[in-house]
Formats: structure tokens, C-alpha cells, sequence
């Protein structure tokens, strides 16, 4: 254990169940703390979590392409319930259709999140990133 | 002479009493008397035997139990940091105790919010805040901030591990009794009320009988008293495991008190679960749902359905009120039109406090179409709905006010849908709870007959 913990989940009205427990499995072995949310979960749920555990860290999962409308708000969210500066990560099938995925970063990043991933990325590249923005690495 | 158990039921008002046969599952006879606080409970007591005695002979007591909501009940606060995480965990934590939980905070407490505990002046203040190994701070300050409030309650800490023992050092530094236990919810989204129950039970015996004048009177037993509430939540317990899935409503002059036994997952397909997970046997509190004490709410609603037309504004409301406020113990006689009022806002009070203790569906729109999620418990496979309580028993019609716990269609309330309706006809869940903790078959024996 690394004593950090991360909130982990779906966001939105997205049932992809298989992915965020390959994810929270990973993140487990690698040392962290994960309370991991499942599907279906709303942007308050992701806060109310982070709030109670005292957690480190947001990743968000999406899969079915409304990703972009899912997640805005969140970072303004976490502003107003005193989170601030929280780490907030994304990653999946965050939209529909072939756009460049360097758009589709910067989308995210100017949203307040500090890190956004493509679809196919293995887990040891998140965890290695977070490692490294959490000090542990 | 007939040898005889005895249950006892020290109310705010009336200390009720009931000889349970010690031969045969059959009660011998119910009685009360005015509880007498000022002097000594006893004389109410023993008033009660003696006029309990004329219907049944001279009765020899081979055990004597004994339940108390005198002085207002255990009456508790609750405080945590999340409203629908550790604070709602908390306050079931608390209601399934058997206390009264008066009101329930959130995140750091405020000097208002100080203000209102002291005016409150509860028995105990249960302080959550924080799963092991979360956040700390919220709790640590929230100690901070009872320790100077200027009341004797005690404190029972059921909050991050991590900060437990700060927060007693802190509590105790201001003179509070501070205990701790195991955290109520340990992980995320998870419940345990049970270390917390314990504590409050174990505080409830040591100090809330002697503030509420018991101490000479618990001598007298041959079991520990334990809060009225817990005996009629351990009496549904049991008998659910007789009847099935049941929901038991309790309208008081003070609170409405609702108890569900059942696991109340999702009674229609693909819904998705929400919040934190429910307890097979719950109980809430509706400290603001009360025929005497609390009737503002129940007077505010059936003022704005008169407004909208669902009901006719009874003649003599005002009169009525000013008599409820000079006298909480008054009980109108049947044909009064008073007693009419009495069921009306009777029937408010279930319909309010089963609409509150019920799970909810939410609907959202989805690229596969329409999905609902549910937060709380479903009750419409409930199969039972049982009236406790005077009120709902002595009144004229006690089907027509329970009609209240039900769905009038299907919607996104999840109240019982087509449920039997039972009564507590002579009043005996708390003496049923009692005996049930030293004869549970012989308990439900009886249950099974008088409903």
C-alpha cells in the first residue's frame, strides 16, 4: 500500500462494467487504495466519494462517446466542494467518430482535467503518470 | 395465584403494562397508568399492576422486563461528513438503536449549528465523519466544537479510525464523556451500525437511566431496561421472520417511527442500485411528524391540500390546536370532532413518513433509451403493513389512515403496492420485543394470535 487513494468510476449513464474493474484491479496491485464507484456514476457521487475517503485523486472512465458531456463541470464542481486542485484524470471512448486525439485532449485538458488518455491505453501508463504526479515515483 | 411475566412500558405519558401467561403463549391481561415522573416512577407502576390485577387476580411475577421512553425517549444527534454518506449512516446507525434522532448534521459544524444541539440538549451525540484512513478534519473540528458546547450530553465517536483518539482527547478536554467504536461506515459506501448500536446501548444503560430517574426502578427488573423503540424494532424483526416482508408504522405525539424488514432490492428488472446500501431492518425517525408535540408540519400539509382541493379544512382547527398545545397528553372522545382532526393528520403523518422511509426511482435518458436507478429501499412487494401506537389503533377507522402507507399508483415512490393491513390491537410490540429476548417462539406465539 502506497497510502494514497483514488475514486475511480463510469461517469454518466454508461454501463461498461468490464474496463473500470481491469482498472481498479491494476491500480490495487500497483499499491493504491481504490474505491472504485462501478457504472452509472454522477459527478456529485465522484465528489460526496473523494470527500469521505480523503482521496488523492478522480479517474474517470467513459466509453460510449459522451464523455465530453459527462465530465463538464466536474473541475468547477470540485472547486465549490472544496477540492480544490484535486488531481483529475479521464480516459476511454471519450467521443464519437474519428476526431484526432490531440483535439480530444485539449478538450479535456481545458475542461481541468490533468490528463486525458485514448482508448487502448494499458494501465501501467496511467499508473506510472499518476506515480509520478502524486510524488511516488 | 397465577405465576405470570410482566412487561413494562414506561411512556412520557402512560406506563403501560402486560402479564404474559408463564404456562401458555396467551396474554392475561394489558393495563396502564399515568407515568409518574415528578415523584417516583414506581408509584405509576405499581398503580398499573393493581388495576392490571382486577381484571386478572393476584399475579405472581416470575420475570419482570421493562422497556423506557420516558423524558422524551433517547433522544440523539447525529453528526458526520458526507449528508448522504456518514451523516445518513450515522442517523440509521442511531434509529436502529432505538433512539430518537432528533436532527442530523453535516460537514463542519457552525456556531448556529451549536446552538441547536444545546437547544436540543440531547441524551448523546453519535460523531461520524471520515471511512478509516479518510478525511480527518471535518471530524477533529467537529469535536473541537462539541466539546464547548454547554450541555452534559455524551459522545459516542464512530468516525475515521485515524482520528478517533484525537477526537476523544479533544471531547474530553471540555468535560464530555467521549467512548469510541468501530467507525459506522469503515469503507466507502459501507454500513456497520452495529459497534455503534452496542455503544449506544451500553451509554444508554449506564447513563441515560439515571438521568431519567430509573435507577431505583431498574433494581426491580430481571433484565436490563432497554429504549421502547428497540423492543418494538426487535418485535417486527421477529415477527418478519413469521409474516415475511413487513412494514410497521408508529404515529406518536412526538415522532412518526417507521420500521421496514425487508431486503427491498429492485422489484423491476435492469434498475441500477443507488447510495448507500440499506439494512434488512430499518427504522427512521420523523422527529418533525408527531400528533402533539411536532404538529406543525402535519397542519401545514393539510392546510396547502385544502388549498389544492384534496381535502375540505376540518371546522375547528384553530380550537383544536390551542387544546393540543396546552396539553400534549390530550386525547379528544371518540365522537369529537377533534378526534375526526386526529385521524386526518394521522393518516398525513404515515403517508409523510412512509414516503420519506421508501426508496425512490430516478429516470435518465441514455443512448439505449430510458434507465432507472433506485436509491433507498423498494417496498411494494412488501406483503404486510402493520398500525402500532394509539394513535392509529384508538382511532375510528385505523385501515383508512394505514391506506396511507401505500402506493395510490404506481409511480416513482416505492411504498408498498397491495400490502394486508394489520393492527396492534392491544398494544403489544414493546411487551412482545421484551419477552422475545427470553422466549422468541412463545413471543411469536402470541404475536401470531392477536393480529
Amino acid at each position: 500500500m502506497n497510502g494514497k487513494t483514488l475514486v475511480m468510476g463510469v461517469i454518466g449513464a454508461d454501463v461498461h462494467a468490464i474496463g473500470i474493474k481491469i482498472l481498479s484491479h491494476a491500480f490495487t496491485e500497483a499499491g493504491y487504495n481504490v474505491v472504485n464507484l462501478g457504472v452509472m456514476v454522477s459527478q456529485e457521487e465522484y465528489i460526496e466519494a473523494a470527500i469521505e475517503t480523503n482521496a488523492n485523486a478522480i479517474v474517470v472512465s467513459s466509453l460510449y462517446g459522451h464523455g465530453e458531456m459527462d465530465c463538464r463541470g466536474l473541475r468547477e464542481k470540485c472547486d465549490e466542494a472544496g477540492l480544490k486542485d484535486i488531481p483529475l484524470y479521464v480516459g476511454g471512448n471519450l467521443v464519437v467518430g474519428k476526431r484526432d486525439f490531440a483535439e480530444v485532449e485539449k478538450t479535456f485538458l481545458d475542461m481541468g482535467f490533468n490528463r486525458a488518455y485514448p482508448p487502448g491505453t494499458p494501465p501501467e501508463v496511467g499508473i506510472a503518470d499518476i506515480n509520478k504526479d502524486l510524488g511516488l515515483a | 395465584m397465577h405465576n405470570a411475566i410482566l412487561a413494562v412500558d414506561f411512556g412520557s405519558t402512560y406506563t403501560k403494562v402486560t402479564a404474559i401467561s408463564n404456562e401458555k403463549a396467551e396474554i392475561l391481561g394489558t393495563s396502564k397508568a399515568f407515568t409518574t415522573f415528578e415523584t417516583d416512577i414506581r408509584d405509576g407502576l405499581n398503580a398499573a399492576v393493581q388495576e392490571l390485577e382486577k381484571q386478572t387476580g393476584k399475579l405472581n411475577f416470575s420475570h419482570k422486563l421493562a422497556a423506557s421512553s420516558a423524558g422524551g425517549g433517547l433522544k440523539m444527534v447525529a453528526v458526520g461528513l458526507v449528508p448522504a454518506l456518514t451523516a445518513k449512516a450515522a442517523q440509521t446507525a442511531a434509529c436502529s438503536a432505538g433512539a430518537k434522532v432528533v436532527k442530523t448534521f453535516s460537514y463542519e459544524l457552525t456556531k448556529a449549528d451549536c446552538a441547536k444541539i444545546r437547544q436540543i440538549n440531547p441524551d448523546l451525540v453519535l460523531l461520524s465523519g471520515g471511512t478509516d484512513g479518510g478525511n480527518k478534519d471535518v471530524i477533529l473540528h467537529n469535536a473541537k466544537m462539541l466539546a464547548e458546547i454547554d450541555a452534559p450530553f455524551s459522545v459516542i465517536i464512530a468516525g475515521n479510525k485515524a482520528a478517533a483518539e484525537d477526537a476523544q482527547t479533544t471531547l474530553q478536554a471540555g468535560d464530555k464523556h467521549a467512548v469510541i467504536c468501530g467507525n459506522v461506515m469503515p469503507a466507502f459506501n459501507t454500513l456497520d451500525a452495529e459497534p455503534a448500536k452496542s455503544a449506544i446501548n451500553t451509554l444508554f444503560l449506564e447513563k441515560i437511566i439515571e438521568a431519567k430517574g430509573l435507577t431505583q426502578a431498574a433494581r426491580e427488573f430481571s433484565a436490563p431496561i432497554i429504549p421502547t423503540p428497540l423492543a418494538v424494532f426487535e418485535c417486527t424483526q421477529l415477527l418478519s421472520q413469521s409474516l415475511g416482508d413487513l412494514l410497521a408504522v408508529d404515529v406518536g405525539g412526538a415522532t412518526t417511527d417507521v420500521y421496514s424488514m425487508c431486503a427491498g432490492t429492485p422489484t423491476l428488472p435492469g434498475v441500477a442500485l443507488k447510495g448507500l446500501p440499506e439494512p434488512f431492518a430499518k427504522r427512521t425517525v420523523e422527529g418533525d411528524l408527531g400528533l402533539r408535540h411536532s404538529q406543525e408540519t402535519l397542519v401545514e400539509k393539510l392546510i396547502s391540500d385544502g388549498a389544492t382541493g384534496n381535502n375540505l379544512l376540518p371546522v375547528g382547527l384553530e380550537e383544536y390546536r390551542k387544546t393540543c398545545k396546552e396539553n400534549y397528553a390530550y386525547v379528544p372522545e371518540k365522537n369529537h370532532p377533534h378526534a375526526a382532526i386526529d385521524a386526518l393528520l394521522c393518516g398525513i403523518a404515515v403517508d409523510m413518513a412512509v414516503t420519506r422511509h421508501a426508496g425512490f426511482l430516478e429516470s435518465s435518458y441514455t443512448p439505449f433509451g430510458e434507465a432507472f436507478s433506485q436509491t433507498g429501499k423498494d417496498l411494494t412487494g412488501v406483503r404486510y403493513v402493520i398500525g402500532i401506537g394509539g394513535s392509529v389503533i384508538y382511532s375510528e377507522n385505523p385501515p383508512e389512515i394505514l391506506k396511507n402507507a401505500t402506493q395510490k399508483q404506481r409511480g416513482k415512490i416505492l411504498k408498498p403496492a397491495s400490502p394486508k393491513l394489520l393492527l396492534d390491537k392491544k398494544y403489544i410490540f414493546a411487551a412482545m420485543g421484551l419477552l422475545a429476548r427470553m422466549d422468541k417462539k412463545r413471543a411469536l406465539s402470541i404475536l401470531e394470535s392477536e393480529l
